[in-house]
């Protein structure tokens, strides 16, 4: 059996999908998180049953991509479960009267229960159900009230079919249904809603916007910092170290396997940024330096996700990227892209044109660093003076303005006019912040480890058989001519391929000036997007389009460059 | 005694309350604002509109929508103005 739950977007299908499959999903508060679809399975007395969550949609007469996408799977479904905002009955209830035209049995999850008391909403839930002619269950995503509820009577939903000629008649028969089950009471403004209506105003808006951005940036570093400062180079020296000099000991401070995996001493010490060793730079790389960033980043953003302070930036940034080919909904994958430019990609599918998918998604791949890339900026350049990494980032900023300003006028096509939901602003539980939070970390070390540890090993056997040399070589005249940094550095350039952190981890035995560190961060923040990030540029632009947008990117990186170069 | 006006949402201002009285777009256009709850008879409170020519931000029952200035323009509202 197919059970699908659907419903408008950001009503919070993906939260109820976690509660009832007991796997872990990723859920945010703005609409569309969900872009493809996920499947779980929810155990149903003695049966295993298939539980799909679906990307929202508000009608089944789609009016986009994503929309069509739900409408499809609806024929493959057995059973759906309809998810409503309780706090906005009306425009849900037209999704749900769609669906009970169709000959599929559903039921009603009568979501974010709990927010409806605050607004001063009252909803007869047996009215309702009694007017629907399907069961009707109050739940509490967040909490899991009503789970238990809502599971024991799925087998109830049924299949009223009730059929309405036009789209107006719909409406009038929802305007009905709603007059007869919903009260409204008066109550005074929170100060949720005076927040709210701040950040609507352009002035107030902008100023929320620029007390965010630096917030943002300073928790990021201090809670970073932090974990490194207290909790990870005290356990690498402490711990670590010893362990890994008794190995080196073991294997006869030399050899083989002890360059493998030790990796070379530096007057018989191991240094974490030199050595090459897996058990060394390998293991530090991931978790001396990048795994602090990570948390730091995916809790602060995580918790503007959840929110809802995106889709406000987005009303407020759309002017602006309307000037880059885009509209401001194309700032929500943006600021994911901070965190990993991956799942950015892919979030890119919420826009409805293929024009504003390409423009984003390679101005996301120039001018938006990953997590894993800032943490060893704001190490390694960062050691040098914090101006210089304002320069990088203030260098990738401006290209990504003026790339996107030469895309808006190059590529074909028109960009469509902003429309989007504006969810409320919510305060997500600590339990969930961090449940989403353990997710997103594991899910990191699980994907980034073996690629970290493979490029450290790469690195090493090239310098151990003298590849790099031969490289360095042949790739001098540019990067010394126009970028004026040691051939050396090429090899980190093109361990960028691989992985980004690791790149900038090769750069710091080289003892570069702090100019140079601009020139070689930037560039490899700009140049090729890592592997993982390529991968999903071809899946979701086409072979073509991301040949195009690699080209924008290489020639950006050239020029961008060059110019530091000639500059500072 | 009421007095009515109508103008286009762009043109209200910002606190202002009014009644959609038509969309001037085609289907398309009606059919993505009727999704959202935005269709002719319905209450809408304009919140605020950011500068040059920005989206604006209404709220219709107990939802925010924002919507681009030239989709904002094909809105015609009768405001309810209380003497």
């Amino acid at each position: 059996m197919k059970i699908l739950l659907m419903g408008n977007p950001n009503v919070g299908k993906s939260v109820l999908f976690s509660r009832l499959t007991c796997t872990r999903t990723i859920a945010s508060n703005y609409p569309g998180t969900t872009v493809g679809f996920t499947r779980g399975y929810l155990k149903l007395g003695e049966a295993q049953v298939e539980i799909i969550d679906v990307p929202g949609t508000y009608t089944l007469e789609p009016t986009s991509k994503a929309e069509q996408i739900a409408a499809e799977m609806l024929k493959e479904g057995d059973l759906v479960i309809d998810v409503v905002d309780a706090t906005n009955l009306e425009r849900n209830l037209n999704l749900t009267l769609q669906l009970l035209e169709r000959p599929v049995p559903v039921i009603v999850a009568l979501n974010m229960w709990d927010d409806v008391h605050h607004r001063g909403i009252n909803i007869d839930v047996a009215r309702l159900e009694e007017l629907l002619g399907v069961p009707v269950v109050p739940t509490v995503g967040v909490t899991g009230q009503g789970i238990r509820e809502l599971v024991s009577r799925l087998l109830e939903a049924a299949a009223p079919q009730v059929i309405y000629s036009s789209s107006d008649e719909r409406w009038a028969k929802i305007g009905d249904f709603v007059s007869q089950v919903q009260s409204l009471s008066h109550r005074h403004h929170t100060w949720r809603e005076v927040l709210e209506d701040a950040s609507n105003h352009p002035a107030g808006g902008a100023a929320i916007a620029l007390l965010v951005l630096v917030v943002t940036f300073f928790v990021i570093r201090l809670i970073g910092e932090g974990i490194i400062n207290y909790v990870t180079d005290p356990l690498f020296n402490w711990l670590w170290t010893p362990l890994l000099m008794k190995l080196s000991f073991a294997l006869g401070s030399g050899g083989f396997w002890h360059n493998i995996l030790v990796g070379r001493l530096i007057n018989g010490e191991i240094d974490y940024f030199q050595s090459l060793g897996l058990l060394s730079t390998g293991l530090y790389i991931e978790f001396g330096v990048v795994v602090p960033y990570i948390f730091a980043f995916y809790l602060v953003l995580g918790i503007l996700e959840d929110v809802g302070y995106l889709p406000r930036l987005a009303v407020l940034m759309d002017t602006l990227m309307h000037r880059l080919g885009l509209h401001g909904y194309a700032i929500i994958p943006t600021i994911l892209g901070f965190e990993c430019n991956v799942p950015a990609v892919m979030a890119t599918r919420i826009l409805e044109s293929r024009r504003e998918r390409f423009i984003a998604a390679t101005l996301i791949s120039i001018g938006v660093p990953c997590a894993a890339l800032q943490a060893m900026i704001i190490g390694l350049v960062g050691q040098q003076g914090m101006q210089y990494v304002a320069i990088v980032y203030g260098s990738l900023f401006v290209s990504w303005i003026i790339i996107g300003l030469i895309l808006n006028h190059t590529v074909k096509g028109f960009s469509p006019e902003l429309i989007m939901e504006i969810p409320p602003y919510r305060f997500p539980p600590w339990r969930v912040v961090g449940e989403k939070l353990w997710l997103r970390v594991s899910s990191f070390i699980k994907e980034a480890l073996p690629i970290v540890l493979g490029a450290v090993l790469v690195v090493n056997i090239l310098y151990t058989v003298g590849i790099f040399d031969f490289m360095a070589n042949i790739a001098a005249p540019i990067v010394s001519g126009l970028f004026g940094l040691p051939k050396e550095t090429v090899v980190a350039l093109a361990i960028g391929f691989l992985r980004k952190d690791v790149a900038v981890g090769m750069l710091a035995p080289l003892g570069l000036t702090a100019k140079q560190l601009v020139i070689s961060t930037t560039v490899l923040a700009m140049s090729f997007p890592c592997v993982a990030t390529f991968v999903v540029l071809a899946r979701e632009l086409g072979a073509r389009d991301m040949l195009k947008a690699t080209g924008i990117m290489i020639a950006a990186a050239l020029i961008v460059g060059s110019l530091l170069n000639l500059i500072m | 005694m009421s007095q009515e006006t109508q103008l286009t949402l762009g043109r209200m201002e910002a606190g202002q309350t009014g009644t959609i009285i038509q969309i001037l777009g085609g289907r398309g256009l009606t059919q993505r604002l009727k999704a959202l709850g935005i269709r002719p008879g319905k209450k809408v409170t304009k919140i605020s509109s950011m500068l040059f020519r920005g989206p604006v931000t209404l709220r219709v029952n107990h939802t925010q929508v924002a919507l681009g200035f030239g989709m904002a323009n094909k809105i015609l509202i009768e405001i309810d103005k209380s003497a």
